[in-house]
C-alpha cells in the first residue's frame, strides 16, 4: 500500500482515547498502576490467560456486589452504530462505547451493515459514528442504511433521541457528508438531538473527547441506574482478535525493530517501492491478513531546517502544544520534527497563509474549496511558505498546522508464514518542487531515513472489512495493482498455510513488466505450485495504448462472472480515486452483460455481494 | 592437410545408448514448433519455458539475461531480466543499405543495448530484445528480405564466405555458392513462418514436411559451413565442420577442395573433448557442391553421436569412424568421387583495412570495428565514437553494399570513385576510420561473454580493449612496436572467439581467470597448446611480457610468435589433436 497523500477519513486513525483502562476501570489510580506494573512483562498468551482468570474471578468472588446486574431493571438501551470503511469510525465508536458503559449506561454497539434499519422505530437512544468517502458517498457498509433512511419508507421517529459524530476531511467538498445526511434526515423524521452533531476533521482527538463527555452528561440521568456503575466490564473477551491483548496501541505504539528494507522495483523503474520487514517479537502484537500496520514517523530534519530558514526562525523558539493530552512546552524545531504535520498540507493552512501573506494567488486558491484541496495535495508546507512571505510568530504558525498522524499500511504478510514479523509494501512518494525533491513524511522516513536495526513505532489496526472468506473452499478474486498487491501477498501466505482448497485469481498491474512486477517471483511460484489458480497482469506503459487491470477483467469477463456465480469473494486494494472506480464500473458491465441484467440490477448484484461480505475494498 | 588418423578398424558407425535429452525435445517439437506460440502469450514471465528455451535457438535466438544485475534482481524478487539475442542469417555477410537502415532502427527502438553487433559468424546480432518485441523483430527482418532461421541449434548455421573485395568476380561466384549452400541445408519446416510471421499453418501430413536433409531429429549438434578464397583464411576453416576451398583458374571458379571436421569447442576438464583441424577430402567440381554438402551433412546426421552431446560434432565422428570410412560414405551418397586436392596456400587470416580497388574498378573501404560493437556513445561509455550514426549516414547515401567479415569488421563495398570522399569523411567524422589503430589491436579478437552470454565464465569483450593497451605497451618495451600477435580471448571453451586458433589464446575459466594457450600460426592451420592454467590478469601480462622478450631476443627473421614458441620448446606442437592436445 502506498503512502496516503490526501486522506479521506478512512485512512486516518481511530480516536483511541488515551488510556482505555482509565475510562473503563473501577480501580483507583494506585490499584491501576499496580495492575499495569504486574502485567507489563506478560506475553500475549499470559495476558489472554490472565484476562480469563480475572473474568472468572469476578463472577465468583464478588457476586454479592454485583447483585444489581442480576436483577436488571428494564433500562433503556443506547444503540451505537458505526459506518466505517477501514475501521476508523469503528474505533471511535468502540471508544465511545467504553466511555458510556463506564458511566453505567446499557449500550449495544453495531456495525451499521448488520443493523436492520426497520428497527429504528423501536430505538429510544441512538448514536451514529459515520465516515464519508472521498466524494461524499456513504462508506460501503452504510449504503443500504443510508438509502433506507433517506428514502420514502423511513418511519417517523418522534421518540428517538440521537446524535451523530461525523468523520471526514475538510479538504473535500462534501466534508462529513454522510454524517450530515443522517443528522438532517433524523431531525426531519422527528427525532430529537441530544447533542449537536460533531464534524471531525483529520485531527479529531480532543474534539471527540469533549463530545463524548457531553453525550455522557446528557444521557446518563436518563439511561443510568444508580448502581450500574459497578457492573464489571468484560469487553476484553468480546474483541475480535488477540491484538487486543497487547498493551500496545496507537497511543502507546510498540518500538519495533526495522529489520529489512529491500527495493523491489528494478533499477530502471520510475517508482521506488520497498518491501519492508518489521519485527514484532516480544510485543504481543498480532494481526490477521487484511489488517493494517500503523506507523508513526518523524519528519526529515533537513526539511525542517530548510523550513525554519524560510520562515526566519531559529528553531529554538518555545511554543506550547498538547502532547498526549497534556500541554507541553517544546522548541519549535522539536515540534516540527516530531509533532506536526509538514509533508501534508491542510487546506486550512492555505487559508491561514493566504490571510497572513495577502498573496493574490493564494487568496484566490483559498477561496475555492476544490482548488484549495488540490493545491494542498500538491504542495508541502515549505512550498506554500516559499510562495509568499508572511509575518507570523512561531506559536501561530504551530497552531495553523495539524498534529502529525501515523500512516496506515496494508500488511503484506500472514503470521502463519512469517510468525512475529510484519511485512509492508511501501511506495515512496516523491516529486520535485522548487528544485528540491519532496518526499512523503512516512514513506521517506521508512525508506530513506530509517536504517535496518533501528526502531520504528507501530501498532496494529484491525480491519474486519477486508477478510478472507470463512470457508477455505471459497474462491477469491483479488484485484491489486501497484502497492495494492500487499494484502494479497498476505492472503496467499495465509491460504497456503491453511492448505485452503479454494481457487485464487489475482489481477495485478503497474507501469512496466520488467521493472514494476511487484513480488514477481513469488507469484510465479504460487502459480507453479497450483495455489494460485490464475493470474492476469496489465502493464500500462509497455505498449502504445494504456492497458490496466480493468481491461484484463474485461477480457476475462465471462470467466469472472462464472467465478462470481460460484460464490467467489471479490477484493480490491489500491488507488481509490481512479482504479477502484474503473474496476467497479467494469464489474457492473461484466455482470450486466453476462448476467443479462440492467445496469441497475447489476449494481444491486454488487450491492448484495457487498452486504454478504463478498465484495470488499481496501482503497486509499 | 590431413594430420589426423585416417583409418579405424571396425568402426562404430552409430553410437548406441540412451539418447541425450535434446534428441527427445527435437523429436517432440513438431518440426521445431514446440509450444513457442503459447509461451509468447504468457505474460507472467519474459522467458521461454523448458523445451522452448532450446527450440528458439533453431529460429536464431538465445534466451539471455543481464548477468550484471541477476543478483540484484533476485533480491528485488524479480525474475532475471530475460531477453533474447538474435543472430541473423546472412550468408557471406552481405547486407544492403536498405536492410541496414531497417536493423539500425530496430536496434534503437527495441533493444536494451541499442547496438548492432558484428560477430565472428559474419553476421549481426541484436542483444536485449524483450519477449513482446520478438515477433516485431522477425517481421521487421522479413520486410527487408532477412531472417534468422537456423543460425543456432543443431542445424547448419550461417554460411561464411571470405570477404575478398579485390577479386570481385571470384568473390561474387563464391558468395553465390555460400547463399545456395545456406538455402539448400536450411530446415524446410514452416515453423518459423507460422510462429513469427503469422503465416497460416498449411494443412499437411507429416510426410509432406519431412526434412529431406536434416531429418525429423535434425543434426546431433551444431554444424558450420564455409566457402573460403585462399590465400586468406579469414573464416578460419579449422573452426568449421565443412569448408569449400575455392580453386580458380584465370580468376574463374572451377571447383573446391573440401575440408571436413574442424571445430574448436571443448569442455574444461573433459579430455574427450578437444579442438581439431579439418581433413582435406579432395577436390570436387563446382557443380557437385550441393550434392557433396548434403552428403556430408547426412552422414554426420546418421553417424554423429546422439548419446553424448560433448562428442557429437563432426570432428569426433571422423575420429571415431576414421576419415576414410566417412569420406567413402560421402562419395557413395553424393555419387561423386573426390579427386586429388588442388594446391592452394593460406597465408593470413586478418582483414586489410582502408581502401582497395577491385578488379571491377569499384572501391572498397574496410573498417576496423573493435569487438564488432556498432553503437553510439550516448548508449555507452564509448570514447565519444558514434559508429552507429556513422553507419546510418553512410547507408543513406551508399549505392553498393556492406560486407561483414568473419573478424567482426565491416567493408563498405562497391563505392564509385566519385563517392569515395564523402563516405570516407562520414567514416572519419564518426570514429569508424581511425589511422591510429595498432597492428596488435587489429590482430585481437574476443567473444561477447559478459553481461549477456549465459555460458561465459570470465570477461572477454569488456576485457580485450585494456588488455590490448597493455600488450601494445609490452611489445613496444620489448622492441616489437609494429609487430603483432594473434591474440584471442573467449569467455568459455565453446569457441566463439576462436581462441583455439590463436598464437595466444585466453579461455575463460572463472571470474578473472584464464587458461593460456600458445602456438597457432598466422594461417590458422595449427591448434595451440595449453601453456598455463588459471592465470589472472596480472599473470597474463607478466607471461606475455616474458614470452615476447624472449621472442624479440631469440626469433629468426620474420618468425611469427606462434612458430617461435614451438621452435623454442615453450610448448609442444599439436599435430594430432586427438592424442596431442591434452598430452602433458
Amino acid at each position: 500500500m502506498g503512502e496516503i497523500v490526501m486522506l479521506p477519513e478512512q485512512r486516518l486513525l481511530n480516536q483511541n482515547t488515551s488510556n482505555s483502562a482509565n475510562n473503563s476501570s473501577a480501580l483507583d489510580a494506585s490499584q491501576l498502576a499496580s495492575l499495569q506494573q504486574s502485567v507489563a512483562d506478560y506475553s500475549s498468551l499470559q495476558l489472554a490467560w490472565a484476562s480469563g482468570y480475572l473474568a472468572a474471578k469476578s463472577e465468583q468472588g464478588h457476586h454479592a456486589q454485583l447483585a444489581p446486574v442480576a436483577t436488571p431493571v428494564a433500562a433503556k438501551t443506547l444503540t451505537i452504530l458505526y459506518a466505517s470503511q477501514t475501521g476508523n469510525a469503528k474505533g471511535v465508536a468502540s471508544q465511545l462505547e467504553k466511555s458510556v458503559k463506564a458511566a453505567g449506561i446499557t449500550v449495544v454497539l453495531k456495525n451499521i451493515a448488520d443493523y436492520k434499519a426497520k428497527s429504528l422505530k423501536n430505538e429510544s437512544h441512538l448514536l451514529i459514528v459515520a465516515s464519508t468517502n472521498g466524494e461524499g458517498e456513504a462508506p460501503d457498509d452504510a449504503i443500504e442504511f443510508h438509502e433506507f433512511l433517506l428514502g420514502k419508507k423511513a418511519p417517523k421517529l418522534p421518540n428517538l433521541s440521537y446524535s451523530v459524530l461525523a468523520l471526514g476531511d475538510s479538504s473535500y467538498e462534501f466534508f462529513c457528508q454522510t454524517g450530515k445526511d443522517f443528522d438532517e434526515r433524523l431531525q426531519a423524521l422527528g427525532a430529537k438531538q441530544v447533542a449537536p452533531r460533531l464534524d471531525c476533521d483529520v485531527d479529531y482527538d480532543s474534539e471527540c473527547e469533549s463530545w463524548t463527555l457531553s453525550i455522557v452528561e446528557s444521557l446518563k440521568d436518563e439511561l443510568t441506574q444508580a448502581d450500574a456503575a459497578l457492573t464489571p466490564v468484560s469487553y476484553i473477551g468480546d474483541l475480535p482478535t488477540a491484538g487486543a491483548t497487547s498493551q500496545y496501541s496507537k497511543q502507546n505504539p510498540f518500538a519495533a525493530e526495522f529489520s529489512l528494507s529491500q527495493k523491489i522495483t528494478g533499477r530502471d523503474s520510475a517508482k521506488d517501492v520497498r518491501h519492508i520487514e518489521i519485527d514484532l517479537a516480544e510485543s504481543g502484537l498480532t494481526y490477521q491478513v487484511g489488517d493494517a500496520l500503523g506507523v508513526w514517523f518523524e519528519n526529515d530534519e533537513t526539511l525542517v531546517a530548510k523550513l525554519l530558514t524560510e520562515l526566519n526562525f531559529s528553531g529554538d523558539e518555545k511554543i506550547t502544544l498538547k502532547v498526549s493530552g497534556e500541554v507541553q512546552e517544546l522548541s519549535l524545531q522539536e515540534a516540527l520534527i516530531s509533532q506536526l504535520e509538514i509533508t501534508q498540507t491542510a487546506p486550512a493552512f492555505i487559508e491561514f497563509w493566504a490571510q497572513h501573506s495577502q498573496n493574490g494567488k493564494l487568496l484566490a486558491v483559498a477561496k475555492d474549496k476544490n482548488a484549495a484541496r488540490e493545491f494542498a495535495g500538491e504542495h508541502q508546507i515549505i512550498d506554500v511558505v516559499n510562495l509568499a512571505k508572511a509575518d507570523v510568530d512561531a506559536q501561530s504558525f504551530v497552531n495553523a498546522l495539524r498534529k502529525i498522524t501515523p500512516r496506515l499500511y496494508s500488511i503484506a504478510s500472514a503470521q502463519s508464514e512469517v510468525e512475529e514479523e510484519v511485512h509492508l509494501t511501501v511506495g515512496v512518494v516523491s516529486y520535485d518542487a522548487n528544485g528540491d525533491t519532496r518526499t512523503g513524511g512516512a514513506s521517506g522516513f521508512l525508506t530513506q531515513r530509517l536504517e535496518e536495526g533501528q526502531k520504528v513505532r507501530v501498532f496494529v489496526e484491525h480491519n474486519d472489512n477486508f477478510r478472507l472468506p470463512q470457508s477455505d473452499d471459497t474462491p477469491v478474486i483479488m484485484i491489486g495493482p501497484g502497492t495494492g498487491v500487499a494484502p494479497f501477498r498476505a492472503f496467499m501466505q495465509e491460504r497456503e498455510a491453511r492448505e485452503a482448497s479454494g481457487d485464487n485469481w489475482m489481477f495485478f498491474g503497474d507501469q512496466t513488466f520488467t521493472q514494476d512486477f511487484l513480488y514477481q517471483v513469488e507469484w510465479q511460484n504460487y502459480l507453479k505450485s497450483g495455489l494460485l489458480t490464475r493470474m492476469d497482469v496489465a502493464f500500462s506503459r509497455d505498449q502504445a495504448e494504456k492497458i490496466y487491470v480493468q481491461d484484463r477483467l474485461k477480457e476475462q469477463a465471462s470467466e469472472v462472472f462464472s467465478w462470481l456465480e460460484r460464490g467467489a469473494h471479490l477484493y480490491i486494494c489500491g488507488d481509490a480515486n481512479r482504479m477502484a472506480k474503473d474496476v467497479h464500473q467494469t464489474l457492473v458491465e461484466i455482470i450486466q452483460e453476462h448476467g443479462k441484467l440492467s445496469a441497475e440490477q447489476a449494481e444491486d448484484y454488487l450491492k448484495s455481494l457487498r452486504s454478504n461480505k463478498r465484495y470488499q475494498k481496501d482503497v486509499y | 592437410m590431413s594430420n589426423n588418423f585416417t583409418k579405424v578398424e571396425n568402426p562404430v558407425l552409430v553410437v548406441e545408448g540412451k539418447q541425450a535429452d535434446n534428441e527427445r525435445l527435437k523429436a517432440e517439437s513438431d518440426y521445431l514448433r514446440g509450444t513457442i506460440k503459447e509461451d509468447l502469450q504468457d505474460r507472467m514471465t519474459g522467458g521461454f519455458t523448458s523445451d522452448n528455451f532450446q527450440l528458439i535457438r533453431t529460429h536464431g535466438m538465445y534466451q539471455q539475461d543481464d548477468r550484471d544485475i541477476r543478483a540484484e534482481r533476485q533480491k528485488q524478487k524479480l525474475e532475471p531480466l530475460h531477453n533474447v539475442m538474435l543472430r541473423a542469417r546472412l550468408p557471406g555477410g552481405i547486407i544492403n543499405p536498405t536492410q541496414w537502415l531497417a536493423i539500425d532502427k530496430f536496434a534503437d527502438d527495441y533493444t536494451s543495448y541499442g547496438s548492432i553487433r558484428l560477430t565472428t559468424r559474419q553476421t549481426f546480432q541484436f542483444h536485449g530484445v524483450l519477449k513482446p518485441n520478438i515477433k516485431l523483430m522477425h517481421q521487421t527482418l522479413n520486410s527487408v528480405g532477412l531472417d534468422s532461421i537456423a543460425t543456432a541449434g543443431d542445424v547448419n548455421r550461417n554460411v561464411l564466405c571470405t570477404s575478398n573485395p579485390v577479386e570481385s568476380t571470384l568473390h561474387q561466384e563464391a558468395y553465390e555458392w555460400a547463399t545456395k549452400l545456406s538455402e539448400h541445408l536450411l530446415p524446410k519446416t514452416r515453423a518459423y513462418a507460422e510462429i513469427w510471421l503469422d503465416e497460416e499453418k498449411v494443412e499437411t501430413t507429416e510426410a509432406d514436411e519431412i526434412e529431406p536433409i536434416l531429418g525429423s531429429n535434425y543434426l546431433p549438434r551444431k554444424f558450420k559451413t564455409t566457402v573460403v578464397i585462399p590465400p586468406n583464411n579469414d573464416i578460419d576453416v579449422h573452426a568449421n565442420d565443412l569448408n569449400f576451398v575455392a580453386i580458380s583458374e584465370g580468376g574463374k571458379l572451377i571447383g573446391f577442395n573440401v575440408l571436413v571436421g574442424g571445430g574448436l569447442a571443448m569442455t574444461h576438464g573433459d579430455k574427450g573433448t578437444y579442438p581439431r583441424c579439418a581433413d582435406d577430402f579432395g577436390f570436387i567440381a563446382k557443380e557437385d557442391t550441393l550434392a557433396i554438402a548434403a552428403a556430408v551433412v547426412t552422414v554426420q546426421r546418421d553417424w554423429g553421436n546422439r548419446v553424448n552431446r560433448k562428442n557429437a560434432k563432426t570432428k569426433y565422428t571422423l575420429d571415431r569412424v576414421g576419415v576414410d570410412t566417412f569420406k567413402a560414405e560421402v562419395e557413395k551418397r553424393a555419387g561423386v568421387e573426390f579427386s586429388e586436392s588442388r594446391s592452394y596456400e593460406f597465408t593470413h587470416r586478418g582483414d586489410s583495412f582502408g581502401w582497395v580497388e577491385g578488379i571491377d574498378g569499384k572501391h572498397h573501404l574496410t573498417l576496423f570495428i573493435e569487438n564488432g560493437r556498432i553503437l553510439d556513445s550516448e548508449r555507452a561509455d564509448f570514447d565519444g565514437k558514434t559508429l552507429k550514426t556513422g553507419m546510418r549516414e553512410i547507408a543513406k547515401i551508399h549505392q553498393g553494399d556492406f560486407r561483414l567479415t568473419a573478424n567482426q569488421n565491416l567493408i563498405v563495398a562497391g563505392v564509385a570513385e566519385a563517392d569515395k570522399a564523402v563516405i570516407e569523411q562520414l567514416a572519419r567524422d564518426n570514429g569508424l576510420l581511425n589511422d591510429g589503430v595498432s597492428n596488435q589491436r587489429k590482430a585481437s579478437m574476443a567473444c561477447v561473454a559478459f553481461p549477456t552470454c549465459p555460458l561465459a565464465m570470465a570477461e572477454a569483450e569488456r576485457y580485450l580493449p585494456t588488455l590490448v593497451d597493455d600488450v601494445e605497451a609490452i611489445l613496444e618495451k620489448n622492441n616489437l612496436k609494429d609487430e603483432s600477435i594473434i591474440l584471442r580471448v573467449t569467455g568459455c571453451p565453446n569457441g566463439c572467439g576462436r581462441a583455439m586458433l590463436a598464437e595466444i589464446g585466453l579461455v575463460g575459466k572463472g571470474p578473472g581467470k584464464y587458461n593460456m594457450y600458445l602456438g597457432s600460426d598466422l594461417a590458422g592451420s595449427r591448434v595451440p597448446k595449453l601453456y598455463k592454467e588459471n592465470v589472472d590478469e596480472a599473470g597474463v601480462l607478466s607471461e606475455i611480457d616474458a614470452l615476447s622478450a624472449r621472442w624479440s631476443a631469440e626469433r629468426n627473421d620474420n618468425e611469427a610468435f606462434g612458430d617461435f614458441v614451438i621452435r623454442a620448446g615453450i610448448v609442444e606442437q599439436v599435430i594430432v589433436s586427438f592424442k596431442d592436445f591434452h598430452h602433458a
